[in-house]
């Protein structure tokens, strides 16, 4: 099985660059600067139709040509390494085992679209790879790899690195912007897209890990060996974790369109306890399969077809000793706690759809709980501020769809809503003066 | 331009319009909660959300800009429903406390509510008590009603650049709160009181004294007066739904008596006492530097009515308190006077009188709980009513205030020149200083038409101007010759920007007016609400008619004020000023 | 370091302001960002007190209370909660007799329940200070906190 993003994972010492070199390291980068131009390589990159794989999907070589055709200067490259989604840890290992390959790709992406600094934001618990690639800056900067005139060329390219400091939705792009530049990590509003005004203002080109990952591999194979791996229309690999009730727990990386059941029982080793009840595809604001889905194949497009989404990567299995009430309460408390809470739909909506879910758990839910959710739901999708705000729908949607009938038996016919009234009465703080 | 359809209606509107403002042109209205005239909005209440043809999500019409050929619907069902949800989990985190809450009938959340006919909420309330916010003595804020719109924040941050409160923590627990504590007592809050003006819902509002007003008319022992600043005649008759701009000076005086003050006095009469104060103080400094060649006198000189202005400068830039002019605000005079002067011609202790202002500022109430304020021997002011507090107490006394005639104010405390009314605008007080000093210093009038300095009116945020001083008096030669310039800030971010551009030594003055608050007094924290651009020039507009309609336009040819200097002030700066009229400020940095 | 060095360390720009706030409460032995530390960050960097408390309570990293010496942050997110990470919670509450959110008395110990730590591989997980363990069960959790208070006594 071919592997892209996680080929040299295990195999060479992350900490020792020349390793890295040996295995090819770097040399997409030489070839790069010297015998090609940018627009060069952004049309390998288009032409391999690499999508960003942070969750969106949204394709590589067209975001680049964006900041390249940008005005303004200088222009700024951040890797999003903010991997906050649950049941995600890909970039967490691609960053711990081969750093190099990710500030490879920084670089090529840096020499595409005409910026020569960049930074890696990185999760603040995320100590490793905060080391790692610490070190591996430093390595390639000693070598000209880094830095000022790379392979003497007069091409520039400073890679710094950002720590986060806990918080789910700065992954998202204007979020991750805001909160390196100081600020609370709260969405900002698109336009302008971060292509134009992004980080302090300028032109910004934000990728996530495993993309920037996939970018040396592309540039030194080319796009056509890239397009035979993986479907016709979204091609290349997928690092996916799985994890749950399964034997064999970790992080796989498989061509696209591979099915939840190839993966639960030709790569995990089958369920670890109990019979299958459903997964959770791409982290806690992904959707929930039921068993029904088990052959459909995990790639974008297919998936968008049956109207769900493949997100981040992590693929969540849970057998039947699970309920599916429990669960989304367990889904809908990381959403609250994890708001930024500048949108009032997604502030207050989460915290509706937590207490709502708690109350189906305990068989209380009022008699029109279920309908409530699902229009809350819808509304969250429509009205919501930001992507993840947004995506809450996503699992409290599909789970309505497969396990409807599950959570109508946490629903009291009987209880109907209570006029809301004065309940107690205002604390009156004592006054300092 | 470009050309657009607002539910199927054609417009054509210019680039870089947004959704809300193409659909206002043809009469179509948006509901909004977090968006703010001429502020940008955070798009975050959701409230504006419209359909755009092409587009899945609906999109906020408060920031999205218009494109060419683009189809809106405002009024779909998809839309209707999406704000009535969006209403509905407002209403579930809220108190629903609308009969004891101090925004019943002016809330823009129940308002909406009743538009949209939410008659049920679907989810149950979900906030958890926080305790009120009741520190300061001009500023209330009430968490549990806060729905996050922010708009306190935009106009603490961006007009006021005073930065008080902020939003803290995130998601579910977001709270907006001041400084790095719980209570504004304990942050740096200046009390202009901003945030309550623009405040939809009762989160912010000033601190009632109603009651305590109406407890001390009912007291048979008390000899109670009220004092009216100037911008209020320009404002009350906006609570009675009268246009913004109405003068409604005869008939606030007619409401004050049948509310049963003992006397409507004026705080107009110590505005013209502040400009014999500060005119005197003024050229007083101006001597001490240019024919003492006194190094250590303090310029430029800065005014000092603005309690908010005040409150900010000690705890911003204590380092200009000697710049500041000594002269208490009028405020603060009425209050001394009242209780000295006043009290001896009719023959009243002065514990027995109460001072009552009606003020269009929240920072007036902490201004008269100042340790400096009691130079009668009793605290000089006693309550001070915001202009929306009056409206309440009108309306609470039964008073049809419409219908009321025009009265007169009492003598002596009632009687004022037209330049006390412009102390309610912004350039307002530099003019009217400007109108005595010129004249005492030369003798002539100020040579402006219809004595109107227009450099330093409007809704610019700083504005100067130069005036050359010629054909001076004999005990004024030193100023022969003279240039003097002046600046006007309004707005503490404004005064900000000016006082950095001194600082850096790009600009020197000699007179500088600040006004904490957008327009001035006219645009104060305890002004009926909205107070909009529009509203601030409306009555502004109307303040400079009551000026010009006046046949004393100068404070010094006010009777009443040459009467008092002869009976017991004697002179400017005199002994007796000195005590009653000119106070001191403290160094208030945070975290020193 | 004092705050005006650690400032001086990154530069005043705002950009640096999470790291410097790191660096900040790291440098507090008891661990969180105390009133003084805002004001002089305040002055320092020109950022508004109300900013540096809106920004920094946003990110659930910082605190503004004092925490033990020992963070013991458990992971309540969906992979490990349904992995069982309600009995690891229980296990350490009863063990230390402290409630989510509490420092021990003795100021060794302080409990906070987290989002993914991105260690799901072996959920359910939990982090003390910058030490991640995995497969956790109440035994491992009675061990583990064993040792460092023993380490603690010597």
């Amino acid at each position: 099985m071919s592997r892209i993003v996680l080929e040299n994972c295990g195999k060479i010492n992350p900490e020792d660059i020349e390793e890295y070199i040996g295995a090819d390291g770097y040399e997409a980068l030489g070839i790069a600067l010297e015998k090609k131009t940018p627009e060069d390589i952004i049309k390998i990159v288009k032409d391999s139709k690499l999508v960003g794989r942070g969750g969106a999907g949204f394709p590589t070589g067209l975001k680049w040509s964006f900041a390249r055709a940008a005005k303004e200067s200088p222009k700024y490259i951040i890797c999003n390494a903010d991997e906050g989604e649950p049941g995600t840890f890909k970039d967490r290992l691609i960053m711990e085992g081969d750093p190099h390959k990710i500030l490879e790709g920084m670089a090529l992406c840096g020499y595409a679209i005409g910026a020569n600094t960049a930074y890696i934001y990185i999760r603040g618990e995320y100590q490793l790879s905060i080391q790692r690639l610490t070190k591996a800056i430093k390595d390639a900067e000693k070598l000209g790899l880094l830095g000022k005139n790379i392979f003497d060329t007069d091409f520039d390219f400073n890679v710094k690195i950002k720590i986060g400091a806990g918080s789910y939705v700065c992954g998202e792009e204007t979020a991750l912007l805001n909160s390196m530049e100081g600020l609370r990590g709260e969405p900002r509003l698109k336009p302008p897209f971060p292509a134009e005004s992004g980080f302090l203002s300028k032109p910004t080109n934000v990728n996530n890990v495993e993309t920037f990952a996939n970018i040396a591999p592309i540039i030194l194979n080319g796009f056509e060996w890239f397009k035979k791996i993986g479907t016709e229309s979204t091609p290349g690999t997928k690092v996916y974790t799985i994890l749950g009730h399964i034997k064999r727990p970790g992080l796989i990386e498989v061509p696209m369109g591979i099915t939840l059941r190839e993966i639960i029982y030709d790569y995990a080793g089958g369920m670890s306890s109990g019979k299958f009840k459903m997964a959770q595809i791409g982290g806690t604001a992904g959707d929930i399969f039921s068993s029904k889905l088990l052959d459909a194949p995990l790639e974008y497009q297919e998936l968008q077809k049956l109207g769900h989404n493949l997100g981040s990567g992590a693929i969540l299995i849970m057998n039947d000793i699970i309920s599916i009430a429990d669960f989304l309460t367990c889904c809908m408390k990381f959403f609250v706690h994890e708001s930024c809470g500048k949108c009032s739909v997604c502030r207050i909506g989460t915290k509706q759809m937590y207490n709502a879910f708690k109350r189906l758990k305990k068989k209380e839910a009022y008699f029109d709980e279920l309908k409530t959710i699902k229009e809350l739901a819808e509304k969250l999708k429509l009205t919501a501020f930001c992507p993840m705000g947004q995506s809450v729908a996503s699992p409290v949607l599909s789970a309505l769809k497969y396990f409807g009938e599950e959570l109508a038996r946490g629903v009291n016919p009987d209880k109907k809503h209570e006029p809301i009234t004065r309940e107690n009465p205002i604390i009156r703080r004592q006054k300092i003066c | 331009m470009l050309n657009i359809t607002v539910n199927n209606t054609q417009v054509e509107v210019s680039e870089d319009t947004t959704i809300l403002d193409a659909a206002k042109k043809i009469g179509i209205k948006i509901p909004t909660l977090c968006y703010l005239d001429g502020l940008q909005s955070p798009g975050s209440c959701r409230m504006c959300i419209v359909e755009v043809e092409g587009i899945k999500a609906l999109q906020p019409s408060c920031v999205t800009k218009v494109s060419e050929g683009m189809k809106i619907y405002t009024n779909t069902k998809k839309v209707r429903d999406a704000r009535k949800i969006i209403l509905e989990l407002l209403l579930s985190d809220h108190p629903w406390e609308c009969n004891t809450c101090d925004r019943n009938q002016s809330c823009e959340l129940q308002k909406l509510a009743d538009e949209y006919g939410i008659k049920e909420v679907r989810f149950p309330p979900v906030r958890e008590r926080m305790p009120l916010d009741e520190s300061t003595p001009g500023i209330i804020r009430d968490p549990n009603k806060c729905i996050l719109c922010r708009r306190c924040v935009s106009v603490c941050h961006e007009v006021q650049g005073v930065d008080t409160l902020a939003p803290r923590a995130r998601g579910f627990d977001t709270i907006i709160a001041p400084g790095q504590f719980d209570t504004l007592a304990e942050a740096v809050c200046v009390q202009c009181g901003q945030c309550a003006a623009v405040c939809p819902v009762g989160a912010i509002s000033e601190k009632d004294d109603i009651d305590r007003v109406w407890e001390a008319i009912d007291d048979p022992n008390k000899f109670v007066v009220v004092q009216t600043a100037p911008a209020i005649r320009a404002a009350l008759g906006e609570c009675f739904d009268l246009e913004p701009g109405t003068l409604i000076k005869g008939k606030m005086t007619a409401a004050l008596k049948r509310l049963g003050f003992d006397k409507v006095f004026d705080t107009n009469f110590t505005a013209d006492l502040t400009i014999m104060e500060e005119g005197t103080e003024l050229l007083t400094r101006l001597k001490k530097a240019l024919v003492d060649k006194d190094k250590n006198v303090a310029l430029p000189m800065f005014t000092s009515c603005s309690p908010g202005w005040i409150n900010y400068m000690e705890s911003f830039y204590p380092e200009l308190i000697p710049n500041v002019s000594t002269c208490k605000s009028p405020q603060q005079m009425f209050g001394a006077v009242a209780k000295t002067y006043y009290a001896d011609k009719i023959s009243k202790k002065k514990e027995d009188i109460v001072v009552v202002s009606i003020m269009p500022c929240t920072a007036k109430k902490f201004e008269c709980n100042r340790d400096e304020m009691n130079d009668s021997g009793v605290k000089d002011v006693d309550y001070v009513l915001t202009t929306r507090e009056l409206g309440k107490f009108i309306k609470q006394a039964g008073i049809d205030f419409v219908n009321l005639p025009d009265e007169e104010m009492d003598a002596p405390l009632g009687i004022s020149t037209g330049a006390a009314d412009i102390f309610a605008n912004t350039g307002g007080v530099m003019e009217a200083a400007l109108r005595t000093a010129y004249e005492i210093v030369t003798g002539k009038e100020l040579p402006f038409k219809g004595l109107r300095i227009a450099p330093v009116e409007g809704l610019k945020g700083v504005k100067e101007a130069s005036l050359k001083i010629e054909g001076t008096t004999k005990d004024w030669r030193f100023l022969e010759g003279v240039t003097l310039n002046v600046a006007v800030a309004h707005g503490l971010g404004n005064a900000k920007k000016l006082i950095e551009s001194i600082k850096s030594g790009k600009k020197s003055y000699h007179f500088i007016e600040i006004m904490a608050c957008p327009g001035g007094c006219i645009g104060g924290g305890g002004q009926p609400r909205m107070t909009t651009d529009e509203v601030r020039q409306a009555r502004i507009n109307a303040i400079y008619k009551e000026d010009e309609g006046r046949k004393l336009r100068k404070s010094h040819e006010n009777p009443a004020i040459k009467q008092i200097y002869e009976e017991f002030l004697e002179k400017p700066l005199g002994g007796k000023s000195h005590h009653l009229l000119h106070t001191t400020y403290t160094n208030k940095k945070e975290g020193i | 370091m004092t705050t005006k060095e650690i400032v001086k360390k990154y530069g005043n720009k705002r950009e640096n302001l999470l790291q410097i706030l790191h660096d900040v409460q790291n440098q507090n032995p008891n661990n969180y960002i105390c009133k003084e530390a805002i004001y002089e960050l305040s002055k320092e960097m020109d950022i508004p007190v109300s900013g540096i408390k809106g920004t920094a309570s946003f990110y659930t990293m910082f605190s503004f209370t004092p925490r033990g010496k020992y963070i013991i942050r458990v992971c309540e997110s969906p992979p490990c909660h349904i992995l069982g990470a309600q009995t690891i919670f229980e296990a350490i509450e009863s063990k230390l007799g402290i409630k989510v959110g509490e420092t021990t008395d003795d100021g060794l110990f302080t409990l906070e329940g987290t989002s993914c730590l991105g260690i799901c591989g072996v959920a359910p997980a939990m982090m003390i200070n910058d030490e991640a363990y995995g497969n956790l069960n109440e035994k491992k959790i009675c061990k583990i906190l064993d040792q460092i208070q023993e380490r603690e006594r010597k």
